[in-house]
């Protein structure tokens, strides 16, 4: 059963028939989970829920480990193979944010539920799915909702679990909500870092041109933004956000600068990071400021090929469930399993709007398309297609 | 009885019952059957979330709810639909029992559940609950599935995120504090145990439903609390903290009505067991709560409203003016 990729897309229609009749176990998992609030570093609360979840669910060595991870496994008929699937458990907001979530008859909004709670809601129900679908299952299937993951935990949680489990992992398949139709199995490189800068104690504010730390920093952005990028190896810089000051009429003492290099070279991402810390240490010298350049995370460039099996496969099942594949690398859990050479996808499961904004929204309806995809894709992984045609 | 004595043995945490399946299998050895009445007027935001988290969890998940019904007063914006979408039973409130003519109000729906629904125990789930939760039903259904000298089960809500010392105060909202609990405490003192006594949310059995009045708007709180009380005494209830509930706030005008609507059903009830006509001695003990870390105490205060004669009467007073 399921011994070939036709045979997978074949049954794929039937797959979206039946998850119709879990669409409320589904949504109301969505909701609870949602509601917990969950800022990297402070998931436990979720990751609990993920637990009980995974126990009620029948899976079994539901446990964290040290770094906070979700784990519950459902051990496969052979248990050959070891496949993770795995979704982050954390969100970019505070545990103070109003963490209340709507729901109307096509949609729901609220705080990160696109980011990643439906993701989450995904993983918690998937044994039940597979379960009501009778869907046999050959590998042994690690659960893993993962910790410490966005921004500063630079996917600490799952790297952690990645080094530490004792058997070889096959393959990973990693669940994001949104956006359905995305395909990611290729990593960029990349570098995450905070440029802050300070007036010290001793800066002299009478002398001519003192301006503060605001436009310091801007004459730093200023000289980032004059690195020249090539065209091939595509790289980009992204300055994600900005922080600084404390008022209309003070001048500022201190400000910030959060950023991104991306390319699909590991050594431009070094270089551009190697001219970043010339600007810092020139404006430095010029000005007088402390200025200083946190790395926040890095990522090595990778993944399968463009031919590879489990590629074809992915675009094969979201061909055939008439969703147009929308092929981009990441630098999320992915870049964790292409840092240890462990093939991996990253697939969306509706669509959405308002990402990480307090009015996230995501669509109800195509949420079973999203999972009937990913069962498809769990199928290909579980029966190692792609392992007999590499 | 002895309040602080209740207190100890009817008042339980939401989390005594989260062994679900323990709850359900108890009531199916029963043979017990349990009905969610949503009473709903405009919910649109709020109901669909409702549904889905109760159905899915109580009813699919844990089969302790047989049935879950929206009792609607005539909702203008989409609540009733998207009640169908998600599963639930939807009634129009006008509907049901149209012989009897329609009235509008809360107590209305409540009261027209007790036809219209089958469950030997009738839990009642106000509709803007914005953080829903399945703690919201079993929390309330358990006390009555366990005992079965408990009768009627008042959810209050008590959420202390950071308190210092041992001992916070706890108690209801403004109309509880300002109107209910003097009044209880003057009249009904062993009511002023139930901690919030107005709160939405409670579940009760069939028998007891059957036989007591509902007044159709917000009175119907308060007058099941005094008809309980007087059929089956302080015994007959329990109350369960279901932690943090939040909701929409009224503003100050709205709540002047509910205390007028009621002081409407008070007063009548008073007249009924006697206490009109022949007013009990008037107390000085006001009696309110607090909590110690888990548990909970009523705190007396005594309070002397004395008073001074008209100043007209006070022979300095008058000697004071005649000189002028």
């Amino acid at each position: 059963m399921f011994d070939n990729l036709n045979e997978i897309v074949k049954a794929l229609p039937r797959f979206h028939n039946e998850l119709l009749e879990l669409n409320e176990i589904l949504l109301a998992n969505l909701i609870m989970i949602g509601e917990i609030p969950a800022p990297t570093f402070e998931e436990e609360h979720r990751i609990d829920f993920l637990k009980n979840r995974f126990t009620e669910s029948g899976l079994l060595s539901t446990s964290s480990d040290e770094t906070g991870n979700a784990l519950g496994v459902l051990y496969g008929e052979k248990g050959e193979r070891n496949i993770i699937v795995v979704a982050h458990a954390d969100t970019v907001f505070p545990a103070t944010a109003d963490h209340t979530l709507s729901i109307q008859m096509d949609r729901v909004t609220g705080p990160a539920v696109g980011d990643n709670s439906l993701g989450c809601a995904v993983l918690a129900t998937l044994p039940k799915i597979l379960d009501v679908l009778n869907i046999p299952i050959y590998s042994n299937i690690i659960f893993m909702g993962s910790s410490r993951s966005l921004g500063r935990g630079n996917l600490e949680g799952l790297r952690f679990f990645l080094s530490n489990f004792k058997d070889p992992i096959v393959a990973g398949l990693c669940i994001e909500g949104v956006e359905l139709g995305r395909l990611s199995y290729t990593s960029l490189g990349m570098l995450r870092g905070e440029i802050t800068c300070r007036m010290p104690e001793s800066y002299d504010w009478t002398r001519f041109g003192a301006v503060g730390a605001i436009v310091i920093l801007n004459e730093v952005i200023n000289k980032i933004l004059e690195i020249p990028l090539p065209r091939r190896p595509r790289t980009t810089v992204v300055l994600g956000s900005i922080h600084g000051g404390a008022s209309f009429n003070t001048i500022a003492t201190s400000a910030s600068l959060r950023f991104e290099v991306r390319s699909e070279a590991e050594g431009m991402v070094k270089n551009i990071a190697l001219e970043i810390e010339d600007i810092v240490a020139t404006v430095a010298s010029n000005t007088g400021a402390e200025i200083k350049l946190e790395r926040i995370a890095e990522r090595r460039p990778g993944g399968i090929p463009f031919n590879h099996f489990l590629a074809r496969a992915a675009r094969s099942i979201l061909n055939g469930l008439n969703i147009k594949p929308r092929i981009s690398p990441s630098t999320s859990e992915l870049s964790a399993f292409i840092d240890r050479k462990i093939p991996a996808l990253t697939v969306g499961i509706t669509n959405g709007e308002h990402l990480n904004e307090p009015n996230e929204t995501i669509k109800i309806e195509p949420i079973s398309i999203g999972i009937t995809q990913l069962l498809g894709l769990l199928l290909v992984i579980d029966r190692g297609l792609y392992i007999e045609h590499q | 009885m002895n309040i602080n004595s209740w207190l100890k043995t009817n008042t339980f945490h939401h989390s005594n019952f989260k062994d679900i399946g323990a709850i359900v299998a108890e009531k199916q050895k029963q043979k017990t059957t349990v009905s969610l009445c949503i009473p709903t007027l405009n919910e649109e935001a709020t109901i669909g979330k409702e549904i889905i988290i109760l159905k899915s969890e109580l009813m699919n998940q844990y089969p302790l709810l047989d049935e879950i019904a929206v009792i609607d007063s005539g909702s203008e914006d989409k609540t009733m639909q998207i009640a169908a979408s998600f599963g639930a039973q939807v009634f129009l409130s006008k509907e049901i029992l149209p012989e009897l003519g329609e009235k509008k109000g809360k107590g209305e729906n409540l009261w027209k559940a007790i036809y219209q629904l089958n469950g030997d125990i009738i839990v009642y789930i106000d509709a803007d609950i914005k953080n829903i939760h399945p703690r919201f039903v079993y929390g309330l259904v358990a006390p009555l599935i366990f005992n079965p000298e408990i009768k009627y089960v008042k959810a209050f809500y008590d959420r202390p995120l950071a308190f210092s010392q041992g001992i916070r105060p706890s108690g209801g909202g403004r109309v509880t504090e300002i109107l209910i609990r003097p009044l209880f405490s003057l009249f009904f003192p062993e009511l002023t145990a139930i901690i919030q006594p107005l709160s939405g949310e409670y579940a009760v059995r069939r028998k007891v439903l059957e036989c007591i009045p509902f007044p159709i708007g917000y009175g119907v709180e308060t007058s099941h609390l005094i008809d309980v009380f007087n059929l089956y005494g302080l015994q007959a209830f329990a109350q369960t903290d279901l932690d943090k509930r939040v909701h929409r706030n009224q503003d100050t005008r709205s709540l002047g009505k509910m205390a007028f609507r009621i002081l409407q059903t008070f007063i009548p009830r008073l007249a009924r067991v006697g206490k009109i006509d022949r007013l009990p001695e008037m107390t000085n003990i006001l009696r309110q709560f607090q909590a110690h870390d888990n548990y909970f105490e009523e705190v007396l205060f005594e309070i002397d409203e004395e008073e001074r004669p008209p100043m007209l009467e006070i022979p300095e007073y008058k000697k004071k003016r005649s000189n002028r």
